[in-house]
């Protein structure tokens, strides 16, 4: 398919700009991992330093919202991919189609997210806002807290995923981006998305999973 | 299906299979192993997602190496932080 890439400056040949791409994409994600990188080496810290009141703060997490929602994310990841693999062949329509399941699935995510913040605020385990929960007594907060700081960092970048994939799957449906000559925006697309459920994929077993 | 598209759902059954043994084996009395278990299971996962729904298998080794570099460097900073938290109380 390299052959139909619309060559922008300063790219002399197809393959040489399709590997910058790419690369450019790869580090970019490289950032994230090490944005995200920093919560989890806390978690690890926190583990060492206080494993009782780690297990007992995880026990307060919704396994189960979480759980779904894993599944959530790692099915609309295959519709991104299935989006992918239409645009490398020129399907217009079908890119549009399962970029719009897979954005269906990443809201679905979001509102039951919502719906665990929701709980988590009625049980107490916010800090400073709503009732106040025993656990968050002693140094389970600092897990607690590291908890909504990483998922709520999460939840922004699912945020900009969607948008993202909005705005692409309007894009191509629309025909202002061509497949498969300007396919690489939905690569690239797709690449965050991803990267996105991978983050997710890593918050899952030390955050919810963490239950000793 | 195409073998490409066939790949892709291979892929993703093989992702919702490593999340019901993650489950599985949280609740399953594994006592230290636990932890171990479910993270290895996440970078199954991660490894699954990176090689085939992100494209490493069809980059040169130079963009494979720039895509998990970070890793690398994210496993030195949590191994020297855990090597100082757990040595702390010996010296």
């Amino acid at each position: 398919m390299a052959e139909h890439v619309t060559l922008t400056e300063p790219y002399v040949e197809p393959r040489q700009q399709r590997q910058a791409d790419f690369m450019g994409m790869y580090v970019f994600l490289g950032t994230e991992t090490m944005l995200f990188g920093g919560i989890f080496a806390l978690v690890f810290a926190y583990r060492t330093l206080h494993p009782d009141a780690v297990a007992e703060a995880a026990r307060h997490m919704r396994l189960w919202i979480a759980t779904a929602n894993t599944a959530l994310l790692l099915t609309s990841s295959l519709f991104v991919a299935l989006a992918v693999h239409a645009a490398r062949r020129g399907g217009r329509r079908a890119v549009a189609g399962w970029l719009g399941l897979a954005i269906a699935f990443g809201a679905a995510f979001l509102a039951l997210k919502g719906v665990e913040y929701w709980k988590d605020y009625t049980e107490g385990l916010m800090p400073l806002i709503g009732p106040h929960a025993s656990v968050r007594d002693g140094p389970a907060a600092l897990f607690i807290d590291l908890y909504f700081v990483a998922t709520g960092l999460h939840a922004i970048h699912m945020t900009v995923g969607l948008t993202l994939l909005g705005t692409i799957a309007t894009l191509v449906g629309g025909r202002r981006k061509g497949v498969p000559s300007q396919a690489v925006v939905v690569e690239m697309g797709g690449l965050y998305w991803h990267f996105v459920d991978v983050v997710w994929v890593f918050i899952y077993p030390l955050f919810y999973l963490a239950r000793g | 299906m195409s073998r490409e598209t066939t790949l892709l759902v291979a892929v993703w059954a093989a992702l919702m299979l490593l999340l019901a043994a993650t489950v599985a084996a949280t609740f399953a009395p594994l006592g230290a192993l636990k932890p171990v278990l479910n993270l290895g299971i996440a970078f199954a996962k991660a490894s699954l997602v990176f090689w085939v729904f992100m494209h490493l298998r069809e980059q040169p080794w130079l963009a494979r190496l720039a895509a998990v570099a970070a890793v690398a460097w994210l496993l030195m900073l949590i191994a020297l932080t855990q090597a100082d938290l757990m040595t702390r109380s010996l010296f």
